[in-house]
């Protein structure tokens, strides 16, 4: 961060442009004085959405999952009873975390490994690469939407394509998205289906790596798996790792696809009832709003801990250049 | 022509086909989902899961008039709300984030590291920690059922992500400009207004961009704010036309799930270069 050199600062002091604030306490303008009073002016809309959108409520939820609240009475203090009603006394919560976790496992790898499989192919002087991109691209863009779930849901249902598709070639279907064996899948599928964004990124990416590399693997007889292997993954951890990240924190927090596939319940048998999901029913359909205050809390550090895993792994396999 | 020699050109050539035909093959697996979606709001409804072939026999607008008006209010006013939704949620966002981000990017206060760092960690924040006490909130204002839940948050710089994109821009504009625009007499304000903001340019209209995509297709919080007919938008409305028309009506439904995709398409089609260099550059979620 560079710090602007002060008009008022007294003559003859040699400049601090573009270094850490050196003035001495006596030159430092005091707090109200009208350089802040400037600043606060233009941060005024970002301090009230601070205090009443983002802190107030993050400590709200907290205070709140500690609690019993309907929404229409006060919240009535149960201390940590709905944190431990969730890990001892109520099996959806751990069949939603279930659901979670495998849903998170399966979608980020696939979906990335799709991701930078296409990327690579893309990376090379191809004619139509950019119109290869934009149809890889549009179901990332469409995806999220209500739309493509409920296509979704037909797609995969008992008389739906897939099964269309199947007969074709003399396979006998099923419901795939009301059988709970199943269901789950269809939903990681459609996470897949969208590996658009991060292939964007990865593109991106693989277009900072320098061709000299290329041309000095191949001279020295590197195949184009091993050019792969010793080049582009070294060099584009940094963005695997930016998307690994990402991905991660999205998955957790995935709900739409869940919620209009299975018609809000999450069914069949709770198979597709995502964390967030689970979350709105309690807080939304059944208004335990300190329960699923409880619940936020505990999605909150378990994104958090995934992170700082990340974050603490990446030392290990993650280069950068400029170390 | 043929040789049965193998140049390396020719193993090339083979390779670059082998490409291609990878490619094109995955684009049709891509593609066929939104094919057969947009094939079937044309056709019968006794053909739409009976072929396979997504391509329909006539282009017949039948679903689309029927789909439209299905619903009491119609889709009119669904996309009314919606589209005014999605403006007025990239008005706050352009306001409150430039405003945000010019403090952080070239002004000196008290507290400026602390609250930078705050403004950063709020990006990762995932929103159902703050979901309920904000319910809470405008329920006791008596929001609830209004626009404003979904679009006053972002007149109060809520958007973090846009702020930082937007400091990382501003530090890259020459800040000789502003130390020229001070001599003339320029107060901060007037840096900000005939300085800076003219030259966010391309940082704006990213932040417009994925800000209408974002609102248009959220789903969430227009799920839990909106409960009257009369307030729906278009993906809570689509929602519930699945359960209101059943197994009765899957062309409309078809049709309307269409229609809803429309805007983000035409977005897709105009700013497509900006979008894709969006993602690339900054890894916002397409």
């Amino acid at each position: 961060m560079s710090t602007s050199t002060e008009i008022s600062a007294p003559a003859g002091r040699e400049p601090t442009a573009d270094g850490p604030d050196r003035s001495t306490p006596a030159t430092r303008p005091k707090p109200g004085s009208r350089r802040d009073r400037v600043a606060y002016l233009f941060l005024a809309p970002w301090f009230v959405g601070l205090l009443l959108l983002t802190a107030g409520p993050l400590l709200g939820s907290l205070y709140l999952s500690f609690t019993k609240f309907n929404l229409l009475q006060p919240p009535a203090w149960t201390g940590f009873g709905n944190y431990l009603k969730m890990f001892t006394d109520d099996p959806r919560y751990l069949q939603s975390l279930k659901v979670t976790f495998i849903y998170v496992v399966l979608t980020v790898p696939l979906q990335l490994g799709f991701a930078l499989a296409v990327a690579v192919m893309l990376n090379r002087p191809l004619r139509g690469m950019a119109w290869y991109r934009s149809i890889y691209y549009i179901p990332s863009l469409l995806g999220g939407s209500v739309a493509i779930a409920v296509i979704w849901g037909q797609l995969f249902d008992d008389d739906g394509v897939l099964n269309s598709f199947l007969a074709f070639f003399g396979v006998a279907g099923r419901s795939w998205i009301s059988s709970p064996d199943t269901a789950l899948y269809t939903l990681v599928l459609l996470n897949i289906w969208q590996f658009g964004s991060p292939m964007v990124i990865f593109l991106a990416g693989l277009k900072q790596i320098p061709q000299e590399l290329y041309d000095a693997a191949s001279v020295d007889g590197a195949s184009s798996w091993r050019r792969f292997r010793s080049v582009t993954v070294p060099l584009l951890t940094p963005i695997i790792f930016f998307n690994v990240v990402l991905q991660i924190i999205q998955a957790f927090q995935a709900f739409t696809p869940a919620y209009v596939v299975s018609g809000g319940s999450g069914g069949p048998s709770d198979s597709t009832l995502f964390y967030t999901l689970y979350l709105y029913q309690q807080g939304f359909t059944n208004l335990n709003m300190g329960y699923a205050s409880a619940m936020a809390w505990v999605l909150l550090l378990i994104i958090a801990t995934f992170t700082l895993i990340n974050f603490g792994l990446a030392r290990r396999w993650v280069y950068y250049e400029d170390r | 022509m043929t040789t049965l020699q193998h140049t390396p050109t020719d193993r090339r050539r083979a390779r670059r086909w082998l490409t291609h035909l990878a490619l094109i093959a995955g684009t049709l697996v891509m593609v066929y989902p939104l094919l057969w979606m947009a094939g079937g709001s044309f056709k019968d409804e006794k053909d739409i899961f009976s072929q396979l072939n997504p391509f329909p026999s006539s282009l017949d607008p039948r679903n689309y008039i029927a789909g439209w008006t299905a619903t009491d209010p119609t889709f009119t006013r669904f996309y009314i709300n919606s589209l005014l939704i999605a403006v007025l949620a990239v008005a706050g966002n352009v306001i409150a984030c430039t405003l945000t981000a010019y403090a952080f990017a070239r002004l000196e206060f008290r507290g400026k590291k602390v609250f930078f760092g705050i403004m950063l960690g709020s990006i990762m924040l995932p929103a159902h920690a703050l979901l309920i006490p904000q319910y809470v909130l405008f329920f006791n204002l008596g929001w609830v059922n209004t626009y404003l839940p979904l679009v006053v948050p972002n007149f109060l710089a809520t958007d973090a992500f846009f702020i930082f994109l937007m400091v990382q821009f501003i530090r890259t504009i020459p800040r000789t400009l502003d130390e020229a625009a001070m001599i003339d007499g320029c107060g901060k304000v007037r840096i900000f207004s005939r300085i800076i903001l003219p030259l966010t340019g391309p940082v704006l209209i990213t932040t417009m961009i994925f800000t209408f995509i974002w609102t248009y297709n959220d789903f969430f919080a227009q799920l839990i704010y909106l409960s009257y007919p009369s307030s729906e938008t278009v993906p809570v409305a689509l929602r519930r036309f699945v359960d209101a028309t059943g197994d009765s009506s899957y062309g409309q439904l078809l049709a309307m799930s269409v229609l809803s995709l429309v805007p983000t398409f035409i977005v897709f089609l105009l700013a497509q270069r900006r979008i894709v260099e969006g993602i690339a550059t900054t890894g916002l979620k397409g």
